[in-house]
């Protein structure tokens, strides 16, 4: 996928204008954050098990080339294929061979942020095959030739009314005058619609949310049961993985899997947990034919090791997003390529760089939610942190903002010149503050006071105001 | 070999500052595979099986299920028609071929049973678990050559019938179970398919609303088969 995560400022701008997403993203309180904080406070181990989920992660990268040999060892004894592809042409052009060997004419896809990564959908589109999305945001979004703003919401960012019109534009053999009002109705209609495409679908490509070293299986986790549909009624399934989605063995798997669900949506477990493992047995009724795994490396062996490594543990479980105040406000599209919130925030740099997206660390204000959320305790400030340190040392931000700092770090470090250019300052701004004790514009903080007025100083520094209350006292 | 995956380990093992493990240090690690220790387990399964059995029912319901209750096998059929009859469905079920052996639907006569896969035509299913674990009213269900995994999400309704002696606590016994039976029979540890179900299928993806039947089955009802 192209990023426009250079533009983010400008992606933002229009994010916060547009009035039809600022209602869409209200939903996310009520929501994600008060079923999280309900079903976590029920599990006394929750913060235990948090702990363990890293720990298994860390173990799992300190030997991960152990445990990606060990993977594919078993995936071959089970009779399907590991296919390891270094950059997203490779991962593309492989699954592009695959659905050519069996002359498929459309390929069902569950929902996989890593075929989002490698631009699976449009490549298909150019070579003649249809990709058909089967989750239901991704379907919706796929009508309106979006991206997904959400990892695990991705049309979370869409209204009713606005979904209602893309359903009568595309289903044109339906009645144009019926109802599309509440949830039901639009899940009715894309139940009937997709039920047809899963059945004549040659190719059923799905992500992975862990790959079992221990027995070569592939797990994917849906509320929808759309990833056993392509799976179970495609004639070869093809799942799609980054190297770091391995654990060693079923009991990690279900260490993991008590914190996935309670981050994601809040519930204790998601309603489909499917392992796979290789195709269809000799005298299996149904399940496809053929098992292929296409492990994707794109940039991630090179973050081991790096003060990035621990970003290597995320689960995509999208808490950090979730109870984000810089996600809640522009949404997800802003972010400009495939991963957004805190977790986009760090990876997209590092899978595409900084150069291009240099601007998402700085899209933060710290206030440390993310990792406290965080079911893999990723330290995400602290990496959002080391990115800002890199931009500024390869002269990548602005020329204003670098400037300023400079001036900003000569005062912080010189206590006299501090105290008495910040003395200077509260006067003068006390002073023009007046009556009203507030500015509605000020230089070079218009981005700031646009939304709310500045309060005005009151005249003195905190320096000051202690030294008075301590000769007081 | 190809060379992606050369490239891929090295690149792997050249980031962590090492050669591939061999010794004693690769040894731990195929130990931990041969024989995986358990993690964490929460305590809230720490009960005597008829406080499991109560636990798993009561996160059934949580989950969105329905659940009944027999006390044999005899009266399966009963329960399921008389469910058909409360929820307004029409009066036919495919069931997996695993149970045929199982089910004598002499004594409902107008209920049409079918056996096999489905091919989505049909509107109900009944089929058997693996397990059932009660920590998080999960269902286990394998595929194999009688088990056919469409009948889990094609049909709009679910029917599984769940025996009292197949609930467990925390998942791990489900999964040393599964390891158990199958090194018994096949000698691999995982058929192709384990589904782990928890509920109805569902979205939020309508503005967040939760709405049931997305993809796979509207209604999950449970038969508990207290023998």
């Amino acid at each position: 996928m192209d990023s426009t995560s250079k533009n983010f400022k400008a992606n933002s701008r229009r994010a916060l204008d547009d009035s039809t997403l600022q209602r869409a993203l209200g939903n996310i309180k009520t929501g994600f954050q008060e079923k999280r904080r309900q079903v976590t406070s029920e599990l006394p181990e929750f913060e235990a098990l948090r702990d363990q989920g890293r720990d298994i992660k860390n173990h799992v990268l300190a030997n991960l080339d152990f445990y990606l040999e060990r993977f594919e060892e078993k995936v071959v004894e089970n009779g399907g294929v590991v296919h390891w592809c270094r950059t997203p042409e490779e991962a593309r052009k492989t699954i592009l061979d695959i659905a050519k060997t069996r002359n498929a004419q459309t390929v069902t896809k569950g929902k996989s942020m890593v075929a989002e990564e490698i631009g699976l959908n449009d490549y298909l589109e150019e070579n003649g095959i249809e990709p058909v999305e089967t989750d239901l945001g991704e379907y919706i979004i796929q009508l309106r030739h979006e991206p997904p703003s959400h990892i695990i919401a991705p049309a979370i960012h869409v209204t009713r009314e606005q979904i209602a019109e893309d359903f009568r534009k595309h289903h044109t053999d339906l009645d144009p005058e019926r109802r599309l009002e509440t949830p039901q109705d639009f899940t009715d209609e894309a139940r009937a619609k997709l039920r047809d495409r899963y059945f004549a679908a040659d190719v059923g490509v799905t992500g992975a949310n862990f790959l079992i070293a221990e027995t070569g299986s592939t797990v994917i986790v849906t509320n929808e049961g759309n990833g056993d549909m392509t799976q179970l009624l495609g004639k070869c399934h093809v799942v799609i993985a980054s190297l770091e989605k391995i654990v060693p063995t079923l009991e990690d798997a279900s260490t993991i899997l008590r914190l996935l669900a309670r981050s994601a949506t809040g519930q204790e477990m998601s309603v489909y947990t499917t392992f796979s493992t290789g195709p269809r047995r000799a005298k299996d009724l149904d399940g496809p034919e053929e098992f292929h795994v296409v492990l994707l490396d794109n940039g991630r062996s090179a973050m081991l090791g790096t003060e990035f490594q621990d970003m290597l543990r995320c689960i995509r479980c999208a808490a950090c997003m979730n109870h984000c105040p810089v996600y809640a406000a522009v949404g997800g599209h802003a972010y400009g390529w495939v991963y957004p919130g805190p977790m986009g925030a760090v990876l997209t740099p590092s899978l595409i760089g900084v150069e291009e997206a240099g601007h998402l660390p700085n899209a933060s204000t710290f206030c440390g939610r993310c990792e406290s959320v965080c079911p893999m305790r990723i330290p995400l400030p602290k990496m959002m942190r080391h990115y800002r340190t890199r931009e500024f040392e390869r002269d990548l931000g602005s020329p204003r903002v670098k400037s300023a700092l400079k001036l900003w770090a000569g005062l912080a470090t010189r206590p006299k010149l501090y105290r008495f250019a910040t003395g200077i300052v509260m006067r003068v701004l006390g002073a023009l503050g007046g009556k009203a004790g507030k500015f509605k514009s000020l230089p070079l903080a218009g981005g700031w006071t646009k939304v709310r007025d500045m309060p005005a100083p009151q005249g003195k520094t905190f320096h000051q105001l202690y030294a008075e209350k301590k000769r007081v006292a | 070999m190809s060379s992606a995956r050369d490239q891929i380990l090295g690149s792997i093992r050249k980031s962590l500052g090492r050669e591939a493990l061999a010794g004693e240090d690769a040894a731990k690690l195929h130990e931990k595979l041969a024989r995986p220790p358990r993690n964490l387990i929460p305590d809230r399964t720490d009960l005597d099986h008829d406080g499991q059995v109560g636990l798993f029912k009561d996160k059934l319901v949580a989950a969105a299920c329905s659940v009944s209750e027999v006390s044999g096998m005899d009266q399966v059929p009963k329960a399921l028609s008389e469910w058909l009859g409360r929820e307004n469905l029409a009066a036919r079920v495919i069931q997996s071929p695993a149970l045929a052996a199982d089910l004598d639907w002499s004594d409902t006569p107008t209920l049409e049973v079918k056996t096999g896969m489905s091919d989505g035509t049909d509107e109900t299913s009944i089929t058997p678990i693996f397990a059932g674990v009660a920590e998080t009213g999960t269902l286990m269900l394998q595929s194999d050559a009688s088990l056919p995994t469409s009948l889990n999400f094609l049909p709009e309704n679910h029917v599984v019938i769940v025996r009292e002696n197949q609930i467990v606590g925390p998942l791990e016994d489900a999964w040393a179970r599964l390891r158990t039976a199958r090194a018994a029979e096949s000698g691999e540890t995982m058929p192709r398919t384990v589904n782990l179900i928890t509920g109805p299928s569902r979205t939020g993806d309508i503005e967040q609303k939760i709405q049931m039947g997305a993809h796979g089955p509207r209604r999950l009802h449970v038969i508990l088969v207290r023998d």
